[in-house]
């Protein structure tokens, strides 16, 4: 069985893509990246909690396997298609509604930063429904306040089924305050997004 | 509540004009996703409903400050991005050397951290007495904080880790005088550093500089206004003047990619060329 009609149509439709992970993200994100197809046409931007310093592996990792150019996150970057765009350590990354990311120092949220939710408000304010966020595995809320705005802009939420999460709070929060469009088990969130 | 449509775009517009025409500050050419963050972060804090804000934004001088300090993003360590300070130490320090006496512009110092890890940097190459810091910011409250140069225990303990990766010798506490739970920068650093007033968006060149340190500052102002402010830069470096910026922050600006020169492109280390 597939994914959902509804949801296919949507993935089919959808412009960006963001994908946020915490604690127990990284193998599924690095799965992820690995099975978006070269020809997606989506700006992919993923949000993913880490230490300081930490990031040169992950970009070096994931870029080493995705079909599509992974680029980490420069202040003022404009967004462009088939490009997959990494959250730096140590800043927020905000979307600009003339379609360029800046990046912020302000305090952490969550105490996180880079946080999820940061991203995902300003992605709101922005995409509506051109956008779909998927919430993997966390031990925080982070990221659950960002899907209900997404999702009250009418962009499609969704968050990783908690039984399938390593850490489940993180999807947990997202479903418990009604950010959730779908709920998903890890290999539906696979499935579905190496359709093209 | 934490409900970003509390706020609207025109709203924004309207508290920037508000603010200009009231304290003289032009807030018109910094990115509009973060202000609003910092607008929204100021009204919950407050808990002030938008037309609250207006008002007290006119009527309470004593606000004003404390909104700009909100506004103004003033969190900073020592040593920030270690790797910096190493390349600044490699690159750098060498050629500030050659001269009788550099001057030094922290643009955006906040309270302070960045000038005094500066300050032990020329020390440690032997430059103490040969260079002059000068931390400029717009917010008097901060600048109070940077002067006194008292930070607390717990946060020289982070910025030791910082100090690790920077190679230098010794250890971050040697710098500072322990205070039960603070830590008072010594004299010597800051002996050659000045705090002043400068605001990038409306203030003019107002000395001659070797090097120029601007850094986590670029990212809240648009584009239009980061190269009026690389001119303003331009003007005040010596030639063969050194710029440096932030780690995620690059020169986008075709014109002033010509009259720089890349010294260091991990760290974002330029050098003016041209006189």
């Amino acid at each position: 069985m597939g994914p959902d009609k509804n949801l296919l149509e949507r993935w089919r439709t959808t412009e960006i893509l963001l994908l946020g992970g915490s604690a127990g993200s990284f193998k599924l994100l690095f799965q992820i990246v690995k099975l978006l197809p070269a020809s997606l046409n989506k700006v992919v931007i993923i949000v993913i909690h880490r230490k300081r310093n930490f990031f040169s592996e992950i970009e070096k990792l994931f870029a080493e396997n995705s079909s599509i150019p992974l680029h980490e996150i420069e202040d003022k970057d404009v967004l462009k298609k088939n490009t997959i765009y990494i959250a730096p350590a140590n800043y927020h990354t905000l979307i600009e509604k003339e379609g360029y990311f800046s990046l912020d120092v302000s305090e952490a949220v969550w105490y996180s930063k880079p946080s999820i939710d940061v991203t995902f408000e300003s992605a709101a304010e922005i995409y509506d429904k051109r956008c779909m966020a998927v919430l993997l595995s966390g031990a925080n809320q982070d990221g659950a306040e960002g899907m209900l705005k997404l999702r009250n802009s009418g962009a499609v939420t969704i968050a990783q089924h908690p039984d399938d999460a390593e850490m489940d709070e993180m999807p947990a929060a997202a479903i418990n305050i009604g950010a959730a469009t779908y709920i998903l088990r890890t290999e539906e969130i696979f499935e579905l997004l190496q359709i093209q | 509540m934490n409900d970003t449509s509390v706020i609207t775009a025109p709203q924004i517009t309207e508290l920037i004009d508000l603010v200009k025409r009231v304290h003289g500050f032009d807030f018109s050419g910094y990115t509009k996703a973060s202000l609003k963050r910092r607008i929204i972060r100021i009204m919950q804090l407050k808990k002030l409903e938008f037309y609250d804000l207006k008002h007290i934004l006119v009527n309470d001088q004593h606000f004003f400050q404390d909104f700009l300090e909100e506004i103004t993003v003033n969190v900073t360590e020592m040593f920030r991005d270690p790797s910096f300070y190493k390349a600044l130490n490699l690159q750098v320090i060498p050629y500030l050397s050659t001269y009788q006496h550099a001057k030094i512009w922290c643009a955006g110092c906040s309270t302070g951290e960045e000038v005094y890890s500066l300050a032990i940097l020329l020390r440690d190459a032997g430059l103490g007495k040969k260079s002059f810091i000068y931390g400029t910011d717009i917010n008097t409250e901060v600048l109070k904080e940077a002067r006194k140069g008292i930070y607390s225990l717990r946060n020289i303990k982070n910025y030791a880790e910082n100090y690790q990766f920077t190679g230098l010798k010794g250890s971050i506490s040697d710098n500072f005088t322990i205070l039960y739970d603070a830590a008072s920068v010594h004299n010597e650093l800051k002996q050659n550093t000045l705090f002043s007033v400068h605001n990038l968006v409306s203030d003019d060149v107002f000395n001659e500089f070797q090097l120029i340190s601007c850094r986590n500052v670029f990212i809240y102002f648009e584009t239009a206004l980061q190269e009026r402010i690389l001119e303003l830069f331009y003007k005040s470096l010596c030639p063969l003047g050194y710029l440096c910026l932030g780690s995620k922050e690059t020169i986008r600006s075709d014109f002033f990619k010509k009259k720089f020169k890349v010294i260091n492109q991990k760290e974002n280390i330029y050098q003016k060329i041209g006189a």
